[in-house]
């Protein structure tokens, strides 16, 4: 490629510009080759004056080359030098003290330097500001939707009448509905600056709800420096009608964030909805199955270190095998021979959550463990400028709302949900009609557990495994049952969500400590009223 | 001295303890202060502080074994109380270290100095009198216990329902005293005391005098205790144990038994705190997570409910049992105090005491185990 020498010498290098020029068109050969608008921009950086190189910079933008852009960005940020020898254009990047060049046409890689070797492009701040608005509008033309994006809302701090007929332009022909509507806002605050009255009140028309933040900071702008009545009244209106918007997002917001919170707690208390509630044992133990499905996750990531994912879908089976056998082990040697006897049911099942517990910190560690979260898991999804919600909550929100209806259908439709609620209702008779009640003891104990694992994969993908993990979420899920009234898994559900969706509008005023203190004393002073919960329902439990 | 005599006429288990406990008193300060430490017989200031600790533990679970045991109530949260009395102790001893604290402010404990705080919070007045602090001790937590006790018996909680929500009652108290602006300290809670009434902490002497006090106390919370269980009052609860309904179709307001005997409780619970605080030099939230309440119910199953020096024996068992375990095998512990529940609950539901009662006079078991539940009676 060409290299056009940059003269040294007073004389020569004010000339320095026109000569290449000349020599150029001088030259035939080259002359197809060197005549465009980009060749004739390179030309022109080389020139001292700043009015020269702001020509360049402008044919530089409207040579559709590609290299053009890269030269451009590098001039910004103050990476263009000229070789000081043979004058050519190079990329620099710094290195210590030496720098890495690499020729500005060509790509190639032309070694390192001292600084003295080089001289750098210098520019000014209006050429700054200049290159800034020519690089956006390079971007607004990239074919990547995203760039092009970007590049608006760039846009949206300097915008003069003059870009917005380019954005008119732009918008005319563009195809991304995304890029489309920004565009449609940048107009619409250009359209805000402009001095006839009739198009700024247009303007507020289009703006109406939008929740970009710069539309927010331009009215502000506008209803302070405003002096058109009408004009002012209007945007008014119209802020009030974007902080309208706000409100209900950052509402749907805490709505959200309240739900997946309360969706936990539903997953921690719904095993014990049916431990509890249906068969009346009180398993303090219940925190340390959850524990258990979470190490479950943990242990299977390690076997599976690369597929993560995989890993994570296999643990939900496998938490929910080994918390169920663990908890038919506990009802087969300690809870069966305490049947009618809560009291000591609870001590003895709080000694088995001890063990439990050292027995995790022996095998493990007592040290948290962090459990991966797969690629699909992470991100968000962006609903509008103020409102986002992240994926990993939305898929635990769902996984609830599976292990819910898959719980219920096992209560109300299979056969073994049949008897667990005829032994609930009237034991002596079941067994009369040949249910193995034992048998069916042992089974509901296992299924309670086996989702209290579950909800431990859940818990995994939230916070910290370690082996206190349980402990913090025995009482809560003690407290959702309770609440939503005992042997009821309607109860459980609604319990948890509303239990989860209050403690996170209450956050904001109280910090997230009081918080919780607020929705115990709640829950505490609720029982007196109504003792039986929410939703009250007989069972073994209130004989 | 008569009624002290009747008190004890059939309660061959608490004179053994009482006189066990009074020879303690007597000779523990002796070999500490007047043998020489080169002598055998010499009981080091450490251990005296340890056992003094053990004895606030005795009449901690003597406190729960009142409500459990003779009434029924299952409370996973009589920590709660014991704290309260024991923060009262502490404010008490923060205000008397003045201006010799850290920051040397005559009037702010360091932790308030420390969190810039400019005014003394308004409860943390009066507490520079003892007298005050020792009222508090035993007011606040008998006020907790009242309201508390008012709406849960009123409205009939009961069984595991009452268990969960005492449980609920100590956690929420736990977060709230972990919280710096509550102003008892946070995290770390009082500590770093000075003296009490005068009296330098670290002094043996101080400590005897401590040591003297828990075991009075101890004896005297025994005493009142077996007063209430026998007199027509405790035939009552044990009724109410037995067949609340029962005995509320008799005419009895068993709301007003249960909550006047669970405050009475919750002020024993609260002056064991307030000696236990001077004796050990720290008290922070954790006094009232759930395990620390489920704790005193599982020394109390040890050593055998419904009889109150069975409680005593297992405080001061399973204590000894921890601070040994704990300091020779740190990862044992929790293996052999859950271990502890489960084989209880299992296999010795009259604990220790009951073993000792049934090897003594085979047959003749004077108190009932807890009643079964009409389930249990049906099937």
């Amino acid at each position: 490629m060409t290299v056009i020498p940059a003269p040294r010498g007073p004389v020569l290098r004010l000339l320095a510009a026109p000569l290449a020029l000349l020599c150029l068109l001088l030259l035939p050969g080259w002359a197809t080759a060197t005549d465009t608008p980009f060749a004739r921009g390179i030309a022109l950086l080389a020139a001292k004056d700043f009015q020269s190189k702001g020509r360049a910079i402008d044919l530089l933008a409207e040579s559709n080359d590609p290299r053009a852009r890269p030269i451009l960005t590098a001039l910004l940020a103050g990476r263009l030098f000229h070789v000081r020898k043979t004058g050519a254009l190079v990329l620099a990047e710094k290195e210590g003290r030496t720098y890495r060049i690499s020729d500005a046409l060509s790509g190639a890689v032309a070694g390192t330097v001292k600084k003295r070797a080089l001289r750098k492009v210098t520019i000014n701040n209006r050429l700054r500001s200049r290159l800034k608005g020519v690089l956006a509008r390079m971007d607004l033309s990239d074919p990547d939707a995203s760039v092009r994006l970007a590049a608006v809302n760039a846009m949206l701090a300097t915008l003069d009448p003059g870009s917005i007929d380019l954005l008119e332009q732009l918008r005319a022909r563009e195809r991304d509905s995304r890029v489309r509507d920004a565009l449609a806002t940048a107009i619409a605050i250009g359209g805000l600056r402009s001095t006839d009255r009739r198009t700024r009140l247009a303007a507020l028309a289009a703006l109406h709800g939008n929740l970009h933040p710069a539309v927010r900071n331009e009215l502000t702008r506008l209803i302070r420096d405003e002096k058109d009545q009408e004009v002012r009244g209007m945007a008014r209106a119209t802020l009030a009608s974007i902080e309208t918007r706000i409100a209900w997002s950052s509402l749907a917001e805490t709505l959200f964030f309240g739900l997946s919170a309360g969706s936990v707690l539903v997953l921690a208390a719904i095993g014990l909805a049916i431990t509890f509630g249906v068969i009346g044992v009180i398993n303090m133990a219940h925190g340390e199955l959850i524990m258990l499905g979470a190490y479950t996750t943990y242990v299977l990531q390690q076997l599976l270190p690369h597929s993560i994912g995989l890993a994570l879908l296999l643990s939900v089976p496998a938490a929910f095998v080994v918390s169920g056998a663990v908890g038919i082990v506990i009802e087969k040697t300690v809870i069966r021979f305490l049947y009618g006897r809560p009291l000591e049911t609870l001590l003895a099942t709080f000694g088995i959550s001890l063990v439990l517990q050292q027995a995790v910190r022996t095998i493990f560690s007592p040290l948290n463990r962090s459990v991966a979260t797969p690629a699909w898991m992470s991100g968000m999804i962006q609903v509008n400028p103020v409102l986002s919600l992240t994926v990993n909550r939305l898929t635990i929100i769902a996984f609830t709302a599976l292990v819910f209806a898959g719980l219920y259908w096992t209560m109300k439709k299979s056969a073994m949900g049949l008897q667990v609620r005829a032994v609930a209702q009237n034991r002596a008779m079941a067994r009369a009609m040949g249910v193995r009640a034992a048998r069916v003891d042992a089974l509901t104990f296992g299924l309670g557990s086996g989702i209290a694992g579950m909800a431990g994969v859940a818990l995994s993908q939230l916070t910290n495994v370690g082996p206190n993990l349980g402990q913090s979420y025995i009482i809560d899920s003690f407290m959702v049952v309770v609440f939503g009234g005992v042997g009821n898994l309607w109860g459980t559900l609604l319990g948890g969500l509303s239990l989860g969706v209050a403690n996170k509008f209450m956050e904001p005023w109280t910090g997230a400590v009081l918080a919780k203190i607020l929705i115990l004393v709640f829950i505490i002073l609720f029982i007196q009223k109504r003792p039986s919960g929410l939703f009250p329902q007989g069972g073994r439990a209130e004989v | 001295m008569n009624r002290l005599t009747s008190l004890l006429a059939n309660d061959t288990g608490g004179s053994i303890f009482l006189f066990l406990l009074l020879l303690a008193a007597i000779l523990v300060p002796v070999c500490n202060l007047v043998v020489a430490p080169a002598s055998s017989l010499h009981v080091s200031t450490y251990t005296m502080a340890l056992v003094g600790k053990y004895l606030c533990y005795a009449l901690l679970a003597i406190s729960v074994d009142l409500v459990w045991g003779y009434l029924g109530i299952l409370t996973l949260g009589h920590g709660a109380f014991f704290a309260l009395g024991g923060y009262a102790m502490g404010m008490y001893l923060m205000r008397q270290i003045g201006a010799r604290g850290v920051y040397g402010n005559p009037v702010l404990p360091d932790f308030m100095v420390f969190l810039n705080w400019q005014h003394l919070p308004w409860f943390w007045h009066g507490f520079q009198w003892f007298w005050f602090a020792a009222l508090m001790v035993v007011l606040v937590p008998a006020l907790l216990a009242l309201v508390f006790g008012w709406f849960t018996f009123r409205s009939r909680v009961s069984g595991v329902y009452l268990s969960i929500m005492t449980q609920a009652l100590t956690y929420a108290l736990m977060l709230a005293f972990f919280r710096n602006e509550m102003g008892f300290g946070g995290n770390n809670g009082l500590t770093d005391f000075k003296d009490l009434l005068g009296f330098s902490l670290q002094a043996d002497t101080t400590r005897a005098g401590l040591f003297v006090a828990s075991a009075l106390a101890l004896a005297g919370g025994y005493l009142a205790c077996r007063a209430l269980t026998t007199a027509r009052l405790g035939r009552v609860c044990r009724a109410i144990r037995d067949q609340e309904d029962r005995v509320r179709f008799l005419g009895y307001r068993v709301e007003n038994v249960k909550l006047w005997v669970f405050t009475f409780s919750a002020m024993l619970a609260g002056i064991a705190g307030a000696l236990y605080v001077p004796q050990v030099g720290i008290i922070n939230p954790t006094e009232f997570s759930p395990l620390a309440s489920i704790e005193i119910v599982i020394w109390v199953a040890v050593g055998g409910r419904s009889t109150l020096y069975g409680a005593v024996v297992g405080a001061l068992v399973v204590n000894y049992a921890k601070s040994f375990l704990t300091a020779a095998m740190p990862d044992a512990w929790l293996f052999c105090l859950g271990g502890l529940f489960v084989l209880v609950t299992l296999f010795l539901p009259d604990g220790v005491a009951g073993l000792l009662r049934r090897s003594g006079r085979t047959g003749n078991r004077p108190a009932d185990p807890l009643p079964a539940t009409p389930e249990e009676e049906a099937s």
